[in-house]
């Protein structure tokens, strides 16, 4: 049964997921963590770091480690795994000509769906920020040297959740 | 069939040396690509319609650029490609980190890791905003579906839903002007 609701999940996952890894982590959130109660937030958030810090694409890793968590099984990551791809090999199969076609013909669509993107990658974020992420004042600072070290002095995402690790292990 | 291996080995090879996924795996896809597989021109079409259509886009560029090639078989081959070695190296980490998940020193880790990863997501919506539009007439739409999805809990796939549709009217209603 697990296998069947771990297919649903993704397959929806992937055919709705529009604006890459980021955005879909709000997918996942919702899904995951809210509805089907397969992780808790604090889960999810190792997830998303190790997801950061491993080679691939992030929706792989996602769905690849959500899918082993809550079924226990590698099946489950293999179902998990194939099903966020499956949509799109069909889609892209069936109207891969079409889809291009959309951009010119509904250009509106297209501009609302990037300033959705940005709203839901924000969500994501937001809804990261609980008390299970944040657990102190240190976690604060944390999260605001992060954000300058990445978004101000361009480093990479590697060093900010490695800088992370260290200075976790450090000062709890 | 020899053919469809290197397919999925060119694949392999991109997904195992991307970090960060979509955007990143770009240069390393045109160069592997461009010349002896794509066009230029080919190679921009593929990037366009993978970021145009719904799931993870680096799968999006490898079932078009297999699609291409070798139809139906060299989409799902280039796609397993780029999907096994995230796939593998993540299970790895999976059954690992589970058993050390208890671990006081691997959850001290954690608790410099996770307010990290929040900066992480919030990094892109400063950065992406610009391109995809987002000013102040139009920051409003931003807001809404952030705060329709966090605050309520509404899924992302109805306010993906009510945006296509909002588009579709709207970009007609704009050929009539």
């Amino acid at each position: 049964m697990i296998y069947l609701q771990l297919f649903l999940t993704f397959f929806k996952i992937g055919l709705f997921n529009f604006g890459g890894g980021y955005a879909m982590i709000s997918f996942l959130q919702n899904e995951v963590v809210y509805k089907q109660a397969w992780l808790s937030t604090a889960q999810f958030t190792d997830i998303v770091a190790i997801s950061q810090v491993t080679p691939g694409p992030v929706g792989i890793n996602l769905a690849t480690y959500t899918g082993y968590t809550a079924s226990g099984s590698v099946l489950g990551a293999l179902i998990a795994t194939v099903a966020v791809c499956l949509p799109s090999l069909i889609l892209l199969i069936l109207a891969g000509k079409y889809l291009f076609a959309t951009r010119t013909k509904f250009p509106a669509a297209w501009r609302i769906l990037r300033l959705v993107v940005i709203g839901l990658i924000a969500s994501a974020a937001l809804t990261l920020c609980n008390a299970e992420n944040f657990v102190d004042v240190k976690s604060v600072l944390l999260c605001a040297g992060a954000f300058l070290a990445v978004w101000k002095f361009k480093r990479g995402p590697i060093t900010v959740l490695l800088t992370g690790a260290i200075l976790g292990f450090l000062l709890y | 069939m020899k053919e469809l291996f290197k397919l999925f080995f060119i694949f392999a090879k991109i997904g195992l040396f991307t970090l960060g996924g979509g955007y990143a795996m770009l240069p390393l896809m045109e160069r592997e690509l461009v010349g002896p597989y794509l066009s230029k021109q080919d190679f921009l079409d593929v990037t366009a319609v993978a970021q145009s259509a719904p799931g993870i886009m680096a799968i999006n560029v490898a079932i078009l650029t297999g699609y291409r090639l070798k139809h139906t078989p060299g989409a799902v081959f280039a796609a397993c490609g780029a999907a096994l070695p995230s796939f593998v190296i993540i299970l790895l980490i999976a059954l690992f980190f589970q058993k050390f998940a208890e671990n006081s020193v691997v959850q001290r880790i954690f608790m410099g890791v996770r307010p990290a990863v929040v900066a992480l997501i919030m990094v892109p919506v400063f950065n992406l905003a610009k391109s995809a539009g987002v000013t102040l007439k139009t920051v409003w739409v931003c807001v809404a579906v952030a705060v329709a999805v966090w605050l309520f809990k509404i899924s992302p796939v109805y306010v993906v839903l009510i945006a296509v549709l909002c588009g579709v009217l709207l970009s007609k209603k704009e050929r009539v002007q």
